[in-house]
């Protein structure tokens, strides 16, 4: 029992990681990721979600009729989402307001409602919770590393405390403006999927198909 | 609940009632009477949560909002705050109420405590003006706040607080302008809930960055700012009247140019900084 809670918590932090393994949740760590400070708030809201949801919809699972069992999860999400935004603007105003939108779009993450209704609505709490919070740090731990090397080789700073002194203020550091940029990250969570991949294959994708090609004529 | 059960004693109503939501709970979940049932009670018990949380956490939000319209009124002020508090520097900004139809002070209310956006919505405090729609708005409060700042004496900013419709959000901003009344000094935009990425960069610093030195207004006392497509090319006669918009952001854009236009006009500031014009030229 114990090693299969150890399992629970522990596998989607490397092992089934939604963001390098599953590829959920790239939106906001694309978008927080460029300071430490509000990708360490952004962890705690979804971590905070997602646990609470998975706990609640592990609850109701036997009486969640299944036509409007999304719209059930949904609904838990979204209030969830508006106590942790009304809790932050209460108590982090600034980053609340550094996160913007982003606190609300939990509400579309992936990674929560793809727990509570591949896992929640079929597991007691417990089992529940500890999926959850796993992958809740799972998520976390990307989102972190990610907003470290940004902002350390960005702005040269970690959690807006100067590291490398930059060339303006006279130092040796000229700050590289792509890690800013959204690009940035996608360059470096694409390396960490690599560096994961190479350390445990078993995480590599055999092709399901060849790609044909295909002439697209969406436009936006 | 037949006619009959009025008579009964509440405690036995009650059980009664506890007893039909025990029984419609054993329905089976997909039983359509079970479904609206579950669906009912998680609404409300979501409903209750949600507003609960909002109106107990309502005034730390109002406090952290009111210390944040301070630091942006201080910014675009300009004011050197590195050896003061937050108070200390808000207090050298002189705060004055000014009815917009007149374009006068106001000296028999409170700076303070008035707030403009409980007064757009009280009709004994505001009017609907038709021109009004163009930046989104339904009515326009009768008094706006001001913040003056002056160095001796000698009027050096005026922060206007104007708002208007983005694309998604009603837009608020301060514009502090020079004391002919005409030239932008800093324009911020401290609540906005535009498109992120796009239209946020409404308040972002490269752009907020191209408003110090614009020209609002006309020498007939006509606004004639805009903000247009692409890029401005600076050497065009009109270049002063003229700001880059915002890329993928179109909408946004032009509802600031319509919120300045409302702001600036008749309807708006127009009336108080008219007077202001005549003052600093006389």
């Amino acid at each position: 029992m114990a090693t299969q809670s150890a399992r629970l918590l522990l596998e989607p932090i490397v092992d089934n990681n939604p963001i390098t393994l599953q590829i959920l949740g790239i939106c906001s760590a694309l978008a927080v990721t460029t300071k430490l400070a509000p990708a360490i708030t952004m962890s705690i809201a979804l971590t905070a979600v997602i646990v609470g949801a998975s706990v609640i919809i592990s609850l109701i699972r036997h009486h969640m009729p299944s036509s409007i069992r999304i719209i059930i999860q949904m609904t838990i999400i979204a209030s969830l989402v508006i106590l942790v935004d009304q809790v932050l603007q209460a108590f982090a105003y600034e980053l609340s307001k550094q996160l913007s939108v982003f606190v609300g779009l939990i509400i579309t993450n992936c990674i929560v409602l793809g727990r509570a209704e591949a896992f929640a609505s079929k597991n007691p709490p417990w089992p529940s919770f500890l999926d959850a919070l796993g992958h809740g740090l799972g998520y976390s731990l990307i989102l972190i590393s990610v907003a470290a090397i940004r902002e350390l080789l960005g702005s040269g700073s970690l959690l807006d405390v100067q590291v490398l002194p930059l060339v303006k203020e006279g130092g040796w550091y000229e700050p590289n403006g792509l890690m800013l940029l959204a690009p940035g990250a996608f360059f470096i969570i694409g390396l960490m999927i690599w560096a994961i991949r190479s350390w445990k294959p078993a995480q590599l994708e055999r092709p399901e198909y060849r790609i044909n090609v295909v002439h697209r004529t969406e436009s936006r | 609940m037949s006619a009959d059960s009025h008579s009964q004693a509440p405690s036995v109503r009650a059980g009664a009632l506890l007893a039909s939501a025990k029984a419609v709970f054993r329905l089976p979940n997909d039983d359509p009477r079970k479904t609206i049932a579950v669906a009912l009670v998680l609404c409300l018990a979501c409903s209750v949560v949600v507003s609960a949380t909002a109106v107990s956490l309502r005034p730390l939000q109002e406090r952290n909002a009111a210390r944040a319209l301070k630091s942006e009124v201080i910014k675009v002020a300009g004011i050197e705050t590195a050896d003061m508090s937050l108070d200390q520097a808000f207090e050298q900004i002189e705060r004055r109420l000014v009815d917009l139809e007149t374009g006068e002070f106001v000296e028999d209310a409170d700076p303070l405590s008035y707030s403009y956006r409980d007064a757009a919505k009280d009709p004994a405090a505001s009017s609907a003006i038709e021109e009004a729609e163009r930046a989104g708005l339904q009515r326009r409060p009768d008094r706006m706040p001001v913040y003056l700042v002056r160095h001796a004496g000698e009027l050096q900013t005026i922060i206007l607080p104007v708002y208007g419709a983005g694309l998604w959000s009603t837009m608020h901003g301060l514009l502090a302008l020079a004391p002919d009344g005409r030239t932008t000094q800093a324009l911020t935009f401290y609540e906005q809930r535009e498109t992120a990425g796009l239209g946020s960069e409404v308040a972002g610093q490269r752009w907020l960055s191209e408003w110090p030195g614009k020209v609002l207004i006309d020498e007939t006392g006509e606004p004639v700012i805009e903000v247009v497509k692409g890029n401005v090319d600076p050497d065009a006669p009109n270049a002063e009247h003229r700001v880059d918009g915002l890329s993928g952001a179109t909408l946004t854009s032009n509802g600031v140019t319509n919120l300045m236009h409302f702001w600036l006009g008749e309807q708006g500031y127009g009336p108080f900084l008219a007077r202001l014009r005549d003052d600093h030229r006389g």
